[in-house]
């Protein structure tokens, strides 16, 4: 496991070296890239001086919300439609569109329906990251062994004690795969709305200093969202692979 | 456990069914300010696309689309295959594969738009890389199981290695690349239409952008009905030829 990993930190550092080569001999010009380690310094001082952290706690708070809401209505329906045989039917060809359908084009309406506030953009993140968690906590439900179910009856338990000790654990690898890519959407939900409309929150932020040729605030706050999601998934990847490995899969 | 190809179409005209009452009882609530009925929307589509301004942003959309699947279709399987091939390549590069796939990439439009510039070839790049990831993943994991006994029967009839590929490791593997096509497909897509909304004075995704900032709410609805008309057909499509190619390779 050692090499792949120490071949990885020399790929990454080799690309962050050549894109500070690139940027110092000015192939790239400072207006279209400002380079690695300026940006990193720019977003260690913005941090510091705390002047943007309004609006990267609104975007990171709201992404969360957006995050639990997808994880836990999802497994919630998924244990429903799961149940349904027909209305799982019917909802396959959705599943399989949904995420081919521009769903920022539903803003507008949500703004009319939920007032200009942070509660369109939730739900947006929401809608974006439920479908993930729906599809992937039904695959790990369709892998529950009979056996465990056969247990669960005979040891008379109801729907609700089923799912809780039998079937969602027994699934939540699947729902970690589901949760991971919620993790992005609820973030791409966020951040998208607060590009096309609203008044504060880091796509706000980057926009504006987009539109301003602002280099030294955009970069640092791509850089940070970037960072979020990764450690977020990487910490997520990382439980679910101690789940897979305790069962002695993988 | 799969659906036959008679009821995906039965399936898929119950929920269009569903979809269209839930809009018509949505519409009833809502009313005029942000939403159509569904009979306005059609007719308001059906008189939009014969207009020259629909046919002009239609064509610029579709060779943006077009181009940027030929890319990430190229891309994805170049590095599906040479991934796929080699255990220690896989090794470093999935993960990090797996963590791009994971970031929100709509936070990278800025980068791209500086890197790029306004027009056809930032919404290209934009749409290439929202579909190439799942390409070289699902690619990576079909050719890297595809059976041994396969590959040694070709090493014993000594087919040099470009035979090798094109005679057993696509065939075996090519559900599975499908799959990621199908994924691709539909990735692409939306980034193609989100570059369009952020970084184009043309195409479909600019249209529904400058709708959404008029509050043209006919023009909002009539381009949600056909992209998603477009979208929702495509993946359909697709997931049948899928499961013919699954249901064929067992």
């Amino acid at each position: 496991m050692r090499g792949p990993l120490l071949w990885r930190l020399l790929v990454l550092a080799g690309f962050v070296g050549l894109l500070e080569v690139l940027c110092l001999t000015g192939v790239i010009k400072p207006l279209t890239m400002q380079a690695p380690h300026r940006i990193v310094t720019d977003l260690v001082a913005m941090l510091v001086s705390g002047a943007l952290n309004r609006a990267i706690a609104k975007t990171l708070g709201n992404a969360f919300i957006a995050f639990v809401i997808a994880v836990v209505l999802g497994v919630t329906s998924a244990l429903v439609i799961h149940r349904l045989r027909r209305v799982r039917d019917t909802l396959e060809p959705l599943f399989a569109t949904y995420y081919a359908i521009p769903v920022f084009a539903f803003y507008p309406l949500l703004i009319i329906l939920l007032g200009l506030g942070d509660a369109p953009q939730i739900f947006i993140g929401a809608m974006l990251g439920i479908v993930a968690v729906i599809v992937n906590t039904l695959n790990g439900l369709d892998r529950v062994p009979n056996v465990l179910l056969k247990t669960a009856r005979v040891n008379q338990m109801g729907a609700v004690e089923t799912a809780l000790r039998v079937t969602l654990p027994c699934a939540s690898p699947y729902i970690l795969t589901g949760a991971k890519l919620a993790v992005a959407y609820s973030l791409i939900g966020i951040i998208g709305a607060e590009f096309i409309m609203s008044s504060g929150g880091m796509g706000y932020e980057i926009s504006f200093a987009y539109n301003n040729f602002d280099n030294a605030t955009m970069y640092p706050l791509i850089l940070l969202i970037l960072v979020v999601s990764i450690t977020i998934n990487m910490g997520i990847a990382r439980w679910e692979k101690a789940l897979m490995a305790r069962r002695g899969l993988r | 456990m799969k659906p036959q190809s008679g009821s995906i179409l039965r399936n898929t005209l119950t929920l269009i069914v569903v979809v269209l009452l839930a809009w018509q009882a949505l519409y009833w609530i809502v009313g005029e300010v942000a939403l159509r009925s569904p009979l306005q929307t059609f007719a308001f589509a059906a008189k939009f696309m014969s207009t020259p301004q629909f046919a002009q942003h239609l064509a610029e959309t579709a060779q943006a689309f077009g181009l940027a699947l030929l890319l990430a279709i190229a891309i994805g399987l170049t590095i599906g295959f040479t991934l796929g091939a080699s255990r220690f390549l896989s090794d470093v590069f999935e993960p990090m594969l797996i963590a791009l796939y994971s970031i929100p990439k709509i936070t990278l439009y800025p980068i791209l738009l500086l890197a790029f510039g306004l027009g056809m070839s930032s919404k290209v790049a934009f749409g290439t890389i929202h579909g190439v990831i799942p390409i070289a993943l699902f690619t990576i994991t079909a050719v890297r199981n595809v059976k041994r006994v396969y590959l040694k029967t070709g090493r014993v009839m000594g087919l040099s290695p470009l035979d090798t590929i094109a005679r057993i490791v696509f065939p075996a593997a090519l559900p599975e690349i499908f799959a990621g096509l199908r994924i691709g497909f539909s990735l692409t897509l939306i980034g193609t239409l989100l570059g369009e909304m952020f970084a184009s004075q043309r195409g479909l995704g600019f249209l529904l952008m400058s709708a959404i900032g008029l509050h043209n709410v006919d023009l909002i609805m009539a381009l949600t009905l056909l992209l998603t008309v477009f979208a929702g057909t495509a993946s359909v499509v697709l997931l049948a030829l899928n499961q013919r190619l699954y249901a064929r390779s067992r």
